[in-house]
């Protein structure tokens, strides 16, 4: 490559630090507490908890300063100037003449999502100290909990696919394992199961990719970066150079984004995320909504360019991650209404959560939707948490909102401050943070040319705020009913001296301060985290843009070795006007590589906000007014509408049945596929594998009966009798010189050693 | 030097002790040739010490004649009073195993 040509500038080298260089030790902590806790847990005073939570701290601590030092990095370079990852490798394993590595790629992006899986691992461990208090599987859920934060971490910094796919299936192996925490009771190993087949589904499309990736990429990436096909800072240059085959790349594209499907439970393969729930609570809120599940929003996020490029995001109009995302956007919102477990109606608000995310990536609203992972992770914890603990003081181990929830504002006040500030949030009213990332995706997508699905997130919207307004109102508004009336009346005196054992019949009461104060601090973020990005405020306010979202600049990289697996990058733009007339994105750079599309965002106007605002207002007031009138005043026009309505009915129904899909899956393909597959085989079994077992029986039978005359009787039996016969004589013959005297011995002893000694001498001459 | 010559006496010695050991009946006789075959490994170590040049043989063949005078004490003793008890020294009388 060319490396100097006239314009460019050699810039100062920008700063770095210890946290940064060695931020690979991030998941390194809790893998070792994991193996730590596996071996000796049990033995330990805290049954191995303590070593859960210190290893997320430590995570965390790390994680953060990283975050600082990575501000730090920002800040040093200027405006346009492309802010190099720091990326550590080292070589892991070589087959055949390929080379897998293993590392670090520290960018905005990763820097930001370890932050937040450190820290709500951490608090939802602590959490978890109270929630599983006495449980008899309580090591080995530490463990598993500790496990999936060491993968989740991984695959957050990996510098290459395949670490990237090491920690998915981690993560995949632990999310199974704690949804079937409690694998008694049929249901919830079914629903650990399903988990992990559906997820299986999709992660088919994850090894398609990287491997079409690679043998796409390699070629180029060894010739112009000298790195493997592997490397996702290759594979970005590769999908901006202009290089690639636009089939190969966008079904490479698809294949990934079928993976993203299934982990981050995007139509059609949703279905597995609200089973989900029959894990511990603190897995909901830790995995199945703030941080596995966005593992596949993180994909799209890690390797954007590809999608960028393979699915013509800047084209505008439609492709498949805004059609997903949107499509599952309004279909988990609609179906959140027809439930009545709390922590279902939470599900599919994740998974419609999920869905702005794809749709903002899909519609190039890069920034806004990876800042919807930030905001997103605190108040869905927030609120599952939450869940969790009304259901451990409040409903007895109960989610039905309908009967067993009521009235609890009263007896939980800090739950319910929490609860309300994070369902703001998820709203998206301001200045909540919900309202900065999800109200930028919609705007942002609807500025780059996706008109019809601005109008589904809007859509969306409305009915978010409906479906929490329900769940609220079902669960802190009217009159306790079942386990929450349990001994309402005589009061909350008793409650706070109740020794807190969770399953004898108590009085509903607030928790104690191990869930009590996740949930404020989770609150508190979920309130003011929007502020690092708000763009009503002005650029100054914007500071998730300066730190995250990668520069679009062309880089033309001169690459040093320097020492063993690491290389030294030099970044040099090759004007000086840098980004701002940056190719990337759009057409092939001329003398350098791009790593990042040039992204347009759009000018924040408070008439589209105050419109969002308004329906997000419009959603909440239908919906309390309908929950009063049908939860509490039992109005007869209301009471049974879906009965005498046929067309409200059967939508209902729909719902209900979850569009039919479970029976869709399991019914239709699960039959067509299994069922002709099972015949087939007892087809098989019967006539081929018998026939051959029974040719097999007869002939063996034939042979053995040979074998008895001729080999076993004769050959067999005749050399055991010549042995014994010969040992005897040969005992006979050497019974005289066992005399019993010392001196024969000796001198046998003697002529042996001397005839040794001959033999020496004469093979040595 | 004559090796050749000393390592031959070493030899026709440790042959003779070696027979004493074999075909002596008397106790006392066969501790002598005990001390014959000692000798001999003596002169071996002597022969190749002078040869190398290297002080190590006249060591070991110290600390030998050292452990040999001690390991005499200690049969002859034996000797007494197996004497004393069985008022003999032969030793094919003395021999309590079974052919």
């Amino acid at each position: 490559m060319n490396i100097f040509s006239g314009e460019t500038e050699v810039l100062a080298p920008l700063a770095t630090g210890w946290f940064l260089e060695n931020a690979w030790l991030i998941p390194v902590i809790p893998a070792i507490a994991f193996a730590l806790i596996i071996l000796i847990g049990k033995r330990l005073p805290m049954k191995g908890s303590e070593l859960g939570v210190l290893s997320m701290f430590g995570s965390l601590v790390l994680s953060a300063g990283a975050g600082y030092q990575w501000i730090q990095r920002t800040n040093s370079a200027t405006e346009e100037q492309f802010v190099a990852p720091v990326i550590k490798s080292w070589n892991w394993w070589q087959s055949g003449g390929f080379e897998f590595g293993i590392g670090q790629h520290i960018d905005g992006l990763s820097v930001l999502v370890l932050f937040v899986v450190a820290f709500i691992s951490t608090l939802v461990q602590v959490y978890s100290l109270e929630y599983l208090r006495g449980d008899r599987r309580y090591t080995h859920f530490f463990a598993a909990l500790t496990l999936f934060s060491g993968g989740m971490l991984a695959m957050v910094l990996a510098d290459n696919t395949i670490l990237f796919l090491l920690g998915w299936e981690i993560m995949g192996l632990c999310s199974f394992m704690l949804i079937g925490h409690w694998w008694e009771e049929d249901a919830n190993s079914r629903a650990a199961l399903k988990a992990f087949f559906t997820v299986r589904t999709g992660d088919m499309g994850l090894l398609v990719g990287i491997s079409m990736l690679y043998f796409a990429a390699n070629d180029w990436t060894q010739e112009n970066l000298g790195l493997s096909g592997f490397s996702i800072r290759g594979i970005s240059a590769w999908a901006l150079s202009g290089e690639p085959n636009s089939t190969v790349i966008m079904i490479a594209a698809i294949a990934l984004f079928i993976a993203c499907i299934g982990k981050s439970g995007q139509f059609p393969l949703h279905t597995w995320l609200p089973d989900a729930m029959a894990g511990p609570t603190p897995v909901s809120s830790l995995l199945h909504s703030s941080t596995m599940v966005v593992a596949g929003v993180f994909l799209v996020a890690r390797l954007y360019p590809v999608f960028y490029v393979g699915l013509d995001i800047p084209g505008g109009g439609g492709n498949l991650i805004v059609i997903i995302g949107g499509i599952t956007i309004v279909i988990s919102a609609a179906l959140a209404f027809v439930q009545n477990d709390i922590k279902r109606v939470l599900a599919y608000s994740t998974v419609s959560q999920l869905g702005y995310m794809m749709l903002g990536l899909g519609a190039g609203a890069w920034l806004p939707a990876v800042f919807h992972i930030f905001t997103h992770a605190f108040f869905k914890a927030c609120l599952f948490l939450g869940a969790g603990s009304i259901s451990h003081s409040a409903s007895h181990h109960s989610f039905d909102m309908k009967k067993d929830m009521g009235g609890l504002r009263k007896v939980m006040p800090i739950t319910f401050v929490t609860w309300i500030v994070s369902t703001l949030a998820l709203c998206g009213v301001f200045p909540f943070s919900g309202f900065f990332s999800k109200d930028e995706i919609i705007d942002n997508v609807g500025y780059n040319g996706y008109n019809t699905f601005m109008i589904i997130g809007l859509v969306g919207a409305f009915m978010t705020a409906a479906y929490m307004t329900r769940a609220t109102y079902l669960t802190f508004f009217g009159e306790p009913r079942g386990a929450s009336a349990g001994h309402a009346d005589h009061g909350d005196a008793h409650a706070s001296h109740d020794a807190h054992d969770g399953h004898s019949a108590s009085t509903p009461h607030e928790s104690g301060l191990l869930i009590t104060v996740p949930l404020m601090i989770l609150a508190v973020l979920a309130l003011s985290s929007g502020f690092l990005n708000a763009t009503p405020f002005g650029e100054s306010w914007e500071r998730m843009k300066l730190w995250v979202e990668p520069r679009p600049a062309e880089v033309i990289e001169e690459t040093h070795s320097g020492g063993p697996g690491e290389s030294l990058i030099i970044n040099l733009p090759s004007s000086e006007e840098g980004a701002a007339k940056t190719v990337c994105g759009s057409a092939q750079p001329e003398s350098g590589v791009c790593y990042a599309p040039k992204l347009k965002h759009a000018p924040f106007k408070w008439s589209k906000a105050m419109i969002s605002m308004v329906i997000v207002f419009l959603g909440i007031a239908i919906s309390w007014i309908l929950s009063v009138l049908l939860f509490t005043k039992r109005d007869p026009r209301l009471v049974g509408l879906t009965q005498r309505v046929k067309v409200l009915g059967f939508g209902h129904k729909l719902l209900v049945n979850k569009y039919y899909l479970d029976d869709f899956y399991e019914k239709v393909i699960v039959r067509t596929v299994a069922y002709p597959i099972s015949r087939a085989a007892y087809w098989f079994n019967q006539n081929i594998l018998d026939g051959i077992l029974h040719g097999f029986a007869n002939n063996t039978r034939k042979i053995s009966e040979w074998v008895y005359k001729n080999v076993d009787q004769r050959v067999v039996d005749g050399t055991v009798n010549n042995s014994a016969t010969f040992t005897k004589s040969v005992g006979t013959a050497a019974q005289p010189s066992q005399s019993g005297k010392v001196s024969q011995y000796g001198a046998l002893l003697f002529s042996a050693a001397a005839v040794a000694a001959l033999v020496l001498v004469i093979i040595n001459t | 030097m004559f090796v050749n010559q000393f390592l031959f006496l070493a030899a026709v010695l440790f042959c003779i002790g070696v027979y004493g050991v074999i075909a002596r009946k008397n106790a006392v006789l066969m501790l002598m040739s005990i001390e014959l075959i000692l000798n001999s490994v003596n002169i071996n170590l002597l022969t190749f010490a002078l040869r190398n040049g290297s002080p190590d043989g006249h060591t070991f063949a110290l600390y030998i004649i050292a452990v040999a005078a001690a390991e005499v004490g200690v049969g002859l003793g034996l000797v007494l009073l197996v004497y004393r008890n069985k008022k003999t020294i032969s030793l094919d009388d003395l021999s309590e195993m079974r052919g």
